[in-house]
């Protein structure tokens, strides 16, 4: 479906790339000993070399080198079994050394790619640039002191993995696709959490605009500071119709860094970055081209988790799911490890159906998580027990389950307790039709008439009558013989 | 290679190294002469050479994952102009 903006002049297209710098999870810094747990005293997790002291030398994780590779792996990417970390220069107040250790020229990964899931239950493939490994910057408050800006170390030196897409989106909500499988793809991996809130995962948008047909890019402009799904896709309308006007009233759009502000929901030009732009990349004399081993990188590949696409096709597969719902429960690891906790033995369809929905509903109402859900996996397939095996009607499902989270008690022993037990006895269902008919005759006589919507009346009554544990098929049964 | 004026100027800029303007001249001739010098090194054939990186023949050394650094703030601070409850404080940088 193509997405365009109306503007004066015609039909306008959007098109974004983004970079994510997802911050890897290691218990040190890519190059140095030092902690890199979240909310610690300020400067109490930096060691000499973070802080960037005269003489400290630069030793790489193992384990930040073993996390990009299998991100990259994750991303099926190509792994550059020779990469070179290079000194991006520029000065900052949160960067003691001057300069950052990234990677420029030779990333440790290439082109790979990503398939984001669409609403409607499409599909599209995304290619990705580069993945490359660079150290995090320390941390700036300026809100603390009236002429002060107040500076914190722990965060510098920290990896990051910057993951760069090719400019092949086209619609904020595509930005929004790729973000959610990215960070769906990084938690599977156990490479990154993907907490946008707590920065470990940041975006950055470059977007430019272009009339419908025209295959050249035009100028972008990079937007920085998007910490939010919902922020991006805002960024990104807001700067498209921006570029826009610049055009339709004769203007050009500069190359040029500008900052989302949340507040206002508008993006602004920084003009402290115009001449940031010459970062004089070279390769670090302080560390060798890091060499990889093909036999260790296979190793890695051979060890990589069940991902999101291949779970997907496989639950479409086995399961029966639609592609939609597929999609929505293989997101987190844990909710696709809890679904097939549920639908094994069971029928998948309902199973499905209880998880993205009533129990879904549960843990947002009740605020909870995945990890501390409002019922177990195996009570909610014993209520679906109940419900195949005819113990219980769909109706008073819903009651049981609501029951179990208020008790926590298991499905059959409260099924047992409040008398929850259907009653699939067709001379007891039969009764009571008959005593509702009885007691309604110019009902009856007006549905003989020829007024068919009194049949759910009657089917109310009847449910009425038995505290809604008749089965609602046998009413329909019996009622309709009853007044054919 | 000469390097013009308005180039010292853009350099002293990115280096954060003040220069008086009365001094321009004598350091672009002075920079042009270390390009100049440099730039001899362009007049050798490396065609088919790989480039070298290091003249160490070791691979890069790796740490493994431990946390065996840090936890001495005051020592981070100690030389900082201005420090309050723990952070280094410096002139405001937002804009």
């Amino acid at each position: 479906m193509a997405y365009v903006i109306e503007g004066e002049t015609g039909d306008w297209e959007i098109v974004i790339g983004l970079e994510v710098h997802a911050q890897v999870i290691s218990k040190a810094k890519l190059f140095s000993g030092a902690a890199t747990e979240f909310g610690a005293e300020p400067n109490t997790q930096v060691s000499f070399v973070d802080a960037g002291f005269p003489g400290m030398l630069p030793v790489i994780n193992e384990v930040c080198v073993e996390q990009a590779v299998r991100t990259g792996l994750g991303l099926k990417a190509a792994i550059n079994e020779r990469s070179v970390f290079a000194r991006k220069n520029y000065f900052y107040a949160d960067l003691p050394n001057g300069y950052q250790i990234s990677q420029y020229e030779q990333p440790i990964v290439g082109n790979g790619e990503i398939v984001l899931d669409m609403p409607d239950g499409s599909s599209r493939t995304v290619g990705i640039e580069r993945l490359h490994l660079e150290q995090d910057a320390g941390k700036s408050l300026h809100d603390q002191h009236a002429t002060k800006s107040f500076i914190d170390l722990n965060r510098a030196g920290v990896a990051l993995m910057e993951i760069v897409s090719k400019p092949d989106l086209r619609t904020p909500e595509e930005a929004g696709a790729y973000l959610r499988k990215l960070r769906s793809i990084l938690r599977y991996l156990g490479s990154c959490d993907g907490n946008m809130e707590e920065g470990s995962m940041r975006c950055d948008v470059n977007v430019s605009v272009r009339p419908v047909g025209e295959a050249e890019l035009r100028t972008r402009a990079e937007v920085k500071n998007v910490n939010s799904m919902r922020f991006v896709m805002q960024a990104i309308e807001y700067e498209a119709r921006r570029q826009i006007e610049v055009y339709e009233t004769g203007g050009s759009v500069v190359q040029e860094t500008r900052l989302f502000d949340s507040g206002k929901g508008e993006t602004r030009s920084m003009r402290s970055k115009e001449h940031a732009h010459d970062y004089r990349y070279f390769p670090d004399p302080d560390l060798l081209p890091l060499v990889l081993d093909p036999a260790w990188v296979e190793a890695i590949k051979a060890s990589l988790p069940e991902l999101p696409d291949d779970k997907k096709e496989r639950f479409v597969r086995d399961w029966g799911l639609t592609p939609y719902d597929a999609g929505v429960l293989v997101a987190e690891r844990a909710t696709a490890d809890f679904f097939e906790t549920v639908a094994t033995g069971r029928d998948a369809k309902l199973a499905a159906n209880w998880v993205t929905g009533d129990f879904f509903a549960a843990m947002n109402r009740m605020g909870r998580g995945i990890d501390n859900p409002p019922v177990s996996a195996a009570d909610l397939g014993g209520l679906i027990d109940l419900i195949s095996d005819n113990t219980i009607s769909g109706r008073i499902a819903k009651e049981l389950f609501e029951l179990m989270i208020e008790t926590g008690k298991p499905p059959a022993v409260l099924v047992e307790e409040k008398g929850l037990r259907q009653v699939t006895d067709t001379g007891a269902i039969d009764a009571a039709i008959a005593a509702v008919l009885e007691k309604n005759p110019d009902k009856v006589a007006e549905y003989k008439s020829g007024k068919d919507k009194l049949f759910g009346f009657f089917v109310g009554q009847v449910m009425k009558a038995t505290q809604g544990k008749a089965n609602p098929a046998l009413v329909n049964d019996i009622l309709k013989s009853r007044l054919g | 290679m000469s390097l013009d004026k308005t180039t010292v100027t853009a350099i002293a800029h990115l280096a954060r190294i003040e220069v008086p303007e009365d001094e321009l001249d004598h350091l672009a001739s002075e920079l042009s002469g270390i390009l100049d010098f440099v730039e001899q090194l362009a007049e050798v054939d490396t065609d088919g050479v790989e480039p070298m990186t290091s003249v160490a023949a070791m691979v890069l050394p790796r740490r493994a994952d431990a946390v065996t650094d840090g936890g001495y703030p005051d020592k981070i601070l100690a030389n900082a102009p201005e420090a309050d409850e723990g952070f280094f404080l410096v002139p405001k940088v937002v804009e």
